[in-house]
């Protein structure tokens, strides 16, 4: 399991503050750590070393060795420089659109998504009153022009059909046409994935770029690349002049150091994220979030987010008045666990823990969610209130009533006991807020 | 030329040579440039030096603990020693990543045709343009192919697969978009029985490797091939981007889970990619690679062979145009 960065720096921080005063040494040793924790989540070599040269000089002129929390400063530290280099304020920044047509043009390597992006972006346009037209100019790949095709259909957009012959260019200038014929305001460029040692290809995206002018020019990056992605983000770089990144594929579990990689070389912020197969599945970048992923401290923001967004303030009112008068009952129960089902996935929930990585295969099963459910809606009130009272032929009855069998009902009981032990602790002593503002509010 | 072709170099055209020349270049130039520039004879081998050649381990994907192994490594053989030419240093690292690797395993034995090959990976990696060149590749041995698109999920990917099984003169059995994938190969292998071909390539839709139902129906399409042809998939390979990172350890751990995963393909190794990472993999789970894919034209996949993979990763001979840029 990965430890959390804080927690290691932390230690060998604390390790040495027992001998008095923390040196500069101390910090290098600080600083060691998070390189190894950069290198292991894919940040380019370099980017590596420049980052930690200016981290350094940062903390030395703050002071933060003098600080009574050196570790969580050198934290903080790392997590600004991180914010800053993946866009800072402009990340996450919409699309700036100019030009009638608006032309935005995606490039990329092969694989990276974007076509799929294409088809997200647009269902995005559109639901702010944009009529776009997706235009696939990637006539090399087999079958990419119907991949894209499909993908608009899917999305419900427009698309500037052709069957694959020509030149990309030329059909990025019929497409333009199409869209000034047909009221469209934006169009999607969809070009070919690159390879980007081959020249001939790189050039055919330069003159792309010339003739169609594109008010936005995205690169395309998978968030699971290796080391690899600060060469190929250069060489894009150096082709044409990009406004802006699109991190793919962040639903993995990739810490994504290619996001820090692609942002400083290129020079240019992270605008958005690809977080599924689904074509509402894009999100602005949140530079903050990917700083905390990147360094293996998990997306506690997310998992903040998405508890927010399910957890019903009266719920959240209920369930913390319970903690605090420390009953904990199976109504309580399941009252969680249909928050829990709210939030989405839970494996996607379990996630943005940080520490609790999620052992694949493992027994994360939305369905036992609802059988749980099904158990205690076969209860009596009084069961609910009180589950001493649940002896063996009770358990047998409510097996029968929810469709289960009564070692599913014992595995029940059992979590439900684990649950209210974990609740005991987060609420003893008036703390009973802290599980709130966890979930809730 | 680095990689061998399994068949017999029918493809003689003057071009051939040339791609495979380009695509290397860009894998071989990395470590073995790059340690060439810095160990000339006569350099010592310090602590600069091995940190150098600890930094080039890194930006090759091999991850941080595989070069700090190896670092030690040639600390303990050869620190304070001078090298004897620019290939000492460079025959240390290669012999030590050598031992590293798995050995290739022997194919397993197909009692009765079809031999069953099920090609899976997260998305975009390259799986539909694998599957495709295999099946060239088999087909121009003289093999009957038949080709189950199971991959029902991303847009026109059936129709990618299709053009590429035309040009290769395979049988492709495929169904509606959004059919079921474990139905699909179901058919394909039933099909394929029927028809008595030899090879039964199956490509399923790309998942990532942490989404629990995405892989339950991977184990499903594995267990609807299994019903007809009982011992199959004889094969099971992982198409993992060259360019991809640490994750592919992942990657590789969660789709053995659930499939019998035998070997990797390394895809898109004509870019500046490494593959490093299959070293890794290698190493911790014991999957030996076994295609590396090296452009997008139908010949373009080659037998993996770890002596001349390592040789290619390390030898002095990349393109200098490689070696300035890694400079």
């Amino acid at each position: 399991m990965f430890e959390s960065l804080t927690e290691r720096i932390g230690r060998t921080l604390d390790r040495l503050r027992s001998k008095g005063r923390v040196t500069e040494a101390d910090l290098d040793a600080a600083l060691r750590e998070i390189r190894l924790a950069l290198l292991e989540a894919d940040v380019g070599f370099r980017v590596v070393r420049d980052f930690l040269a200016r981290v350094r000089e940062k903390a030395l002129g703050e002071e933060v060795l003098a600080s009574l929390t050196p570790g969580q400063q050198v934290v903080r530290v790392v997590r600004d420089e991180l914010v800053e280099l993946l866009g800072g304020q402009a990340a996450g920044r919409p699309l700036q659109l100019s030009g009638s047509p608006a032309v935005v043009m995606l490039v990329g390597l092969q694989g990276s998504g974007k076509t799929t992006t294409i088809g997200k972006l647009g269902r995005l346009l559109a639901g702010q009153g944009r009529h776009p037209l997706v235009a696939p100019v990637d006539l090399a790949r087999p079958a990419a022009v119907l991949q894209a095709v499909q993908v608009a259909r899917a999305a419900g957009l427009a698309v500037h059909e052709h069957d694959g012959t020509g030149t990309p260019v030329g059909r990025a200038r019929e497409a333009i046409e199409h869209a000034r014929g047909r009221g469209h305001d934006v169009v999607l460029l969809d070009t070919a994935g690159r390879l980007h040692v081959d020249d001939e290809l790189m050039a055919e995206l330069q003159e792309l770029e010339r003739t169609v002018r594109p008010c936005e020019l995205l690169y395309v990056a998978d968030a699971m690349t290796g080391q690899d992605a600060v060469r190929s983000a250069r060489a894009f770089g150096e082709h044409v002049r990009l406004t802006g990144v699109i991190l793919t594929k962040l639903d993995g579990d990739a810490r994504g150091g290619a996001a820090l990689s692609v942002a400083a070389v290129t020079g240019v912020p992270v605008r958005f994220a690809g977080v599924g197969e689904k074509v509402d599945a894009l999100e602005p970048f949140d530079a903050a979030r990917m700083a905390g992923r990147i360094l293996g401290m998990g997306d506690v923001l997310g998992l903040i987010e998405s508890a927010e967004k399910a957890f019903d303030e009266r719920e959240a009112e209920k369930l913390e008045k319970a903690l605090r008068t420390k009953r904990f009952t199976l109504d309580d129960f399941r009252a969680t666990l249909g928050q829990i089902r709210k939030m989405g996935p839970l494996e996607q929930v379990l996630a943005m823990v940080p520490g609790a990585k999620v052992p694949a295969g493992a027994n994360v099963d939305e369905r036992q969610l609802v059988r749980f459910e099904a158990i205690i809606n076969s209860m009596t009130p009084a069961e609910r209130a009180d589950h001493r009272v649940l002896n063996g032929s009770r358990r047998k009855r409510i097996a029968r009533g929810s469709g289960t069998t009564v070692q599913d009902v014992n595995r029940l009981i059992k979590q439900y006991l684990e649950m209210q032990k974990l609740m005991k602790a987060f609420g003893g002593r008036g703390r009973g807020g802290k599980f709130r503002r966890l979930l809730g509010r | 030329m680095l990689f061998r072709r399994s068949r017999n170099g029918k493809d003689g055209s003057p071009g051939l040579r040339e791609r495979l020349r380009r695509g290397l270049a860009r894998t071989r130039s990395r470590l073995g440039a790059g340690l060439r520039r810095l160990a000339p004879r006569g350099r010592r081998v310090d602590d600069a030096l091995l940190d150098e050649v600890e930094e080039l381990l890194v930006e090759a994907d091999l991850g941080v603990d595989l070069a700090t192994e190896l670092r030690e490594v040639l600390a303990r053989e050869a620190r304070g020693r001078e090298l004897t030419g620019p290939e000492a240093l460079a025959e240390l690292v290669r012999r030590h990543l050598v031992d590293m690797l798995p050995a290739p395993s022997a194919p397993r034995p197909v009692a009765e045709p079809p031999r069953v090959t099920l090609v899976v990976g997260v998305n975009g990696s390259g799986k539909t343009t694998t599957t495709g060149k295999l099946a060239a590749r088999w087909a121009a041995d003289g093999r009957r192919v038949t080709v189950a698109a199971a991959d029902t999920f991303r847009a026109a990917a059936v129709e990618q697969l299709v053009a590429w099984a035309e040009r290769a003169g395979a049988q492709v059995v495929r169904s509606q978009p959004g059919a079921d994938p474990a139905a699909v190969a179901f058919d394909a292998a039933r099909a394929a029985r029927a028809r008595g071909a030899d090879e039964l390539l199956v490509d399923t839709a790309g998942r990532l490797h942490n989404r629990k139902p995405l892989m339950d129906e991977l184990a499903k399409i594995g267990r609807a091939v299994a019903k007809e042809i009982p011992e199959a998939p004889h094969e099971t390979l992982l198409v993992l981007d060259g360019t991809v990172g640490r994750n592919a350890i992942e990657q590789a751990r969660q789709f053995a889970r659930v499939v019998p995963v035998t070997g990797l393909v390394l895809t898109k190794l004509d870019g500046t990619a490494r593959g490093g990472v299959a070293v890794a993999i290698g190493r911790e789970l014991g999957l030996p690679v076994r295609y590396v894919g090296v452009g997008e034209g139908i010949d373009d996949l080659l037998d993996f062979d770890v002596d001349e993979y390592l040789e290619g990763l390390l030898a002095p001979d990349g393109d200098p145009q490689a070696a300035e840029a890694g400079a």
